[in-house]
């Protein structure tokens, strides 16, 4: 019997397997991919590893190289960007490897899965980022990584501080003689940080939304491209897209950078 | 109504982001133009900028959603 195989793109991630109650979708199976791509990677450049470097030991060093001078050009300071670096790095491939791997050619491969609207065919590899639960695990690890390593680098009195401001509130007591307009000056500076504490929550929002808003738009541009002409017109936003995944990862990581950056300087203090 | 709603927030609210973007384009390619070595500096600088601005269309395309 034949019977119509639908596909369409969805905004959540399609489970295509059961491990016990946990569904296991395309984009975990991505990303699971990713990981071991990267980890094999890893394990070959490391064992291969020499003084002289030689074939693909060149090209990560020099990939490196370029990385850790940009992370210099954001953060400013070789000691913090060291420090950082290898987070931004490994959320940076993780990205790459999970956009890349959704925008490959395998589309043939899936599952049909029969349903009430009939036999739908769900594919294999669904980017990893193109899922909102990953983006949003990524994007809450790096927030809250940030302010871990704030409380570390500078103390935890003073990241507090930063959101809930006391010491603004405890300072009318002590310098309202001297300067009687730290009365109106305190408590717009206390109001300052509760500001920072939503923009904390606003940072996870932008973060996750940008990067599973422009890796899903890409898919469903590809496929309605491929809607129009088939094998030709998507060829050159396939390019687009690679070019996409590339900008988001760096921009991703690159943000990353910034926040932990951020979270290691403390507000000047000025001192009436 | 509420269709028009959706449509109505995310595209205002991409109309400012998109201005701010195209403007920051513009301005980096200014000064790649006018110091054409300055190109790896004003990379970084320019990326952040338009990933702030782009946050502000993030926000209109959450409301969107949540309509």
């Amino acid at each position: 019997m034949a019977q119509e195989i639908t596909h369409e793109t969805t905004l959540y991630a399609e489970p295509v397997g059961h491990l016990g109650p946990l569904p296991i979708t395309n984009a975990l199976l991505t990303s699971w991919t990713a990981v071991l791509v990267i980890a094999l990677l890893a394990i070959i450049v490391r064992r291969s590893l020499r003084e002289v470097p030689r074939g693909i030991q060149n090209f990560f060093e020099a990939v490196l190289e370029g990385a850790l001078s940009l992370c210099d050009q954001v953060t400013g300071n070789r000691h913090v960007s060291e420090k950082v670096f290898p987070l931004a790095f490994s959320v940076f491939l993780f990205i790459l490897v999970n956009n890349w791997l959704g925008l490959l050619p395998l589309g043939g491969l899936g599952v049909v899965e029969e349903s009430e609207q009939g036999a739908v065919f769900i594919p294999f590899l669904r980017s990893g980022t193109a899922d909102i639960n990953t983006t949003l695990g990524l994007a809450v690890m790096s927030v809250i990584g940030a302010n871990l390593f704030g409380i570390i680098t500078i103390g935890a009195w003073k990241t507090f501080n930063k959101f809930i401001n006391l010491k603004a509130i405890s300072s009318i007591a002590t310098r309202v003689r001297k300067d009687p307009s730290i009365l109106v000056v305190a408590p717009v500076t206390f109001f300052v940080g509760i500001l920072e504490l939503i923009g904390e929550f606003a940072k996870v929002a932008s973060l996750s939304f940008r990067l599973f808003g422009n890796v899903f738009a890409g898919e469903v541009l590809l496929i309605a491209m491929s809607a129009i002409l088939p094998y030709l017109l998507p060829i050159p936003f396939i390019f687009l897209e690679i070019f996409v995944g590339l900008i988001q990862a760096l921009i991703f990581a690159i943000l990353t950078l910034v926040y932990f950056s951020i979270a290691a300087t403390h507000h000047g203090e000025e001192q009436a | 109504m509420e269709e028009l709603a959706k449509a109505i927030a995310i595209g205002l609210g991409a109309v400012g982001p998109g201005i701010g973007i195209g403007m920051i384009g513009a301005r980096a390619m200014e000064a790649i133009g006018r110091n054409p070595e300055a190109a790896g500096r004003v990379l970084v600088p320019m990326l952040i900028a338009s990933a702030f601005a782009e946050a502000i269309a993030i926000y209109a395309l959450v409301i969107a959603f949540s309509i």
